[in-house]
């Protein structure tokens, strides 16, 4: 009953119950497509100005589509009072905190395998840095962004308006995370040197590894009925 | 006894900072008479960050020992910082508008109070969130962990943003005289003295309200 | 076995539990009775380790249940009246899903050996939510039961069973019985609290008011005994 069995088992049925309806990722993908389109329509795509945009719109679009995919996160959990069951198996709430971390991280990282090239389509948009620092940066932003949406998801669960609460009590906190993201994306896609943004890495980095850090050890008190 | 020294000593300090802002500090030589507000948008300021800390310290003392007061100290310190940081939000737009020529600047420390204050609105938000008493006490002492280790973050990120961009203007821009300094520090007694005086009154409001629904609970029974 | 000593649960202002000291042996089945909101279901909370008391120790074993849960929550078996079932999970999933999380050996053996048991192996490979209510109930009792826990907490089990989940349900616990499995069940019906238990406990606004062993009670005694003790009267 090792921890990382535990977590790759809650994976495994995250994975499995929302491959069997796709209703989440369907909604978020739409979602993610329709504030580009949205934002296109407020910038004049032609101009110059997507230059200056595109990182935000990135951004934007993903936490939009994010928030909607952690609203669901632990809907499932509460109904039939899965939850009492889950907790009975397992010593440590710990271990339902990484595992949903990394179920809802694989559905982000699916919506923007998807989404982003679509956007650099859409806005004509050439990268002109490395694409593997630009990988990194979204990813390591995704997590931050995934671990404490994760967190706050399941303390907004335990209130019946949990779609109202958590965007209110999530993006305020996400806010350096957003600075620093859209900072080193910008800089990255205009072919900025590493030392134009390692200070922005710096941020994300240490926001992922103080904030899952810290979640993983609150969340004992989250679960706590 | 402690109450009235308290209640007392937070009147005559704020009593005399204003004396000293008004009648005794000389006007500023380039902003003049509106610098004024500077005492108090600092002190606030002072007040609306001590206040989070205080939340913070509050939640974790709950989350150790479950004893309902921590929570009570906690929620009346969060109102009294939300309500500070309303006040700098609100003096620091008075302050800007003849002196920078701007409402709003994305300055740093204006910039990380607006995101404290919706931090802290959303910590007020938890709090209405769950009837249930014991899921708001444990819940809000959660986020105001949370929030307050957000705050550094927010503070850094804030700062680099800023000097990437074309600092427009320098906050710090007037050296103080020691007469100044000496009302600056005066304001920040009462201000903090202040806080002090509303902490303790607030916590009496909710033990009262805390015994009004226990009284009722019984009565219901 | 189990052993709780001093439970006390507040709400907030509300004191559910105040102070509930009692000890089960091994092997023994109790019934818990008590009128609504006697604190019966957060009392049986605390004793299966899923609710922190406010005060007071339980010992599962000699042990403190929440200093080292990784001994006990492994041997709970929980059926209540929810199902705690992932809707989106076909039968077999939602089996396999909790044995693995359990860390059970020769799994997907035991999975279809319990689906037939409780004659849902046709339907195995489909979706709970397509399931009607008597299906998810029995699918539930194969779920709580699926590591042979040699605790097992019964909150209200009966309510919403079918016919035939009835039937599987007095089946479990008679076989429960055999095995020396201890039984918490907590229950509003006399009848269903009798039949299976060796020891009665009867709750009243948070306080433990009666325990009294089943084979000197019958129906009406208990009843009048409920009536005196929690001044609830049920005819």
């Amino acid at each position: 009953m090792s921890y990382y069995n535990q977590i790759r088992v809650l994976v495994w049925k995250d994975l499995a119950s929302e491959f069997r309806s796709k209703e989440m990722l369907n909604s978020m993908l739409i979602f993610a497509l329709l504030t580009t389109v949205i934002f296109s329509f407020a910038f004049d795509p032609e101009a110059d100005t997507v230059k200056k945009v595109f990182p935000g719109v990135i951004w934007v679009a993903l936490c939009f589509a994010g928030i909607l995919g952690l609203n669901r996160s632990f809907q499932g959990e509460k109904s039939n009072d899965c939850f009492m069951g889950l907790l009975l198996c397992t010593p440590d709430p710990g271990v339902v905190y990484l595992g949903k971390l990394f179920s809802n991280l694989i559905f982000m990282l699916i919506i923007e395998l998807i989404s982003l090239p679509i956007l650099f389509l859409l806005f004509d948009y050439r990268l002109q840095g490395s694409l593997g620092w630009l990988v990194l940066v979204i990813a390591l932003g995704t997590w931050g962004f995934i671990a404490i949406g994760t967190f706050l998801s399941a303390l907004a669960m335990n209130t019946k308006n949990s779609e109202l609460l958590l965007p209110v009590i999530l993006f305020p906190l996400l806010i350096p995370l957003l600075i620093a993201a859209v900072k080193a994306t910008g800089l990255i896609l205009g072919g900025g040197d590493f030392a134009s943004w390692s200070n922005w890495l710096g941020i994300i980095c240490s926001f992922d590894l103080i904030f899952t850090v810290v979640s993983w050890f609150l969340f004992d008190y989250v679960l706590e009925v | 006894m402690a109450k009235k020294a308290l209640t007392w000593l937070t009147y005559l300090s704020v009593l005399a900072a204003t004396y000293l802002v008004f009648m005794w500090v000389p006007n500023e030589k380039v902003m003049g008479p509106v610098q004024k507000i500077f005492y108090f948008h600092v002190a606030a300021a002072w007040v609306g960050f001590f206040a989070f800390l205080i939340v913070f310290l509050c939640g974790v003392a709950y989350l150790v020992t479950r004893a309902e007061k921590w929570d009570l100290y906690g929620a009346s310190s969060a109102e009294i910082g939300v309500l500070f940081t309303t006040i700098v939000l609100i003096t620091g737009p008075i302050w800007a508008r003849p002196t920078w020529n701007a409402w709003w600047t994305w300055d740093p420390r204006l910039t990380t109070t607006l995101v404290l204050w919706f931090i802290y609105l959303a910590y007020l938000m938890v709090r209405t969130s769950f009837p249930e008493p014991e899921k708001r006490m444990r819940f809000s002492a959660i986020f105001g962990i949370i929030g307050f280790i957000d705050v550094p973050i927010v503070w850094f990120s804030i700062r680099w943003w800023r000097t990437i961009h074309p600092v427009v203007v320098d906050g710090s821009g007037f050296a103080m005289s020691s007469k100044m300094l000496t009302t600056l520090l005066v304001s920040l007694v009462a201000f903090t003295l202040l806080y002090l005086y509303l902490l303790t009154t607030r916590v009496a409001v909710a033990r009262i309200d805390n015994q009004i629904q226990r009284i009722k609970e019984a009565v219901l029974r | 076995m189990l052993k709780a000593k001093g439970i006390v649960k507040q709400v907030g202002p509300k004191t559910i539990l105040q102070g509930i000291n009692l000890e089960i042996r091994a092997g023994e089945c109790v019934a818990i009775l008590g009128p609504n909101g006697a604190g019966k279901s957060t009392l049986l909370k605390i004793l299966a380790t899923l609710m922190k008391p406010s005060a007071g120790i339980v010992y599962l074993d000699g042990k403190d249940a929440w200093k080292s849960p990784e001994q006990v929550r492994g041997n709970i078996g929980l059926i209540s009246h929810q199902s705690l079932l992932y809707d989106n999970l076909t039968a077999r999933e939602n089996l396999l899903f909790y044995g693995k999380m359990l860390g059970l050996n020769d799994l997907d053996q035991r999975v279809s050996q319990l689906l037939k048991e409780v004659g849902l192996l046709l339907s195995a490979n489909e979706q709970v939510r397509n399931f009607s209510r008597g299906m998810q109930q029995r699918l539930a009792l194969a779920r709580a039961i699926l590591h042979n826990p040699p605790l097992l907490f019964l909150d209200e089990p009966f309510t919403g069973l079918d016919q035939q989940g009835i039937g599987l349900l007095n089946n479990l616990i008679g076989q429960a019985k055999t095995k020396g499995t201890t039984l918490i069940m907590v229950t509003h019906s006399f009848e269903e609290g009798l039949a299976f238990s060796d020891r009665v406990l009867v709750l009243n606004k948070g306080g433990l008011v009666y325990t009294g062993e089943t084979k000197e009670l019958t129906i009406t005694g208990l009843r009048d005994l409920y009536c005196e003790k929690t001044g609830v009267k049920t005819s």
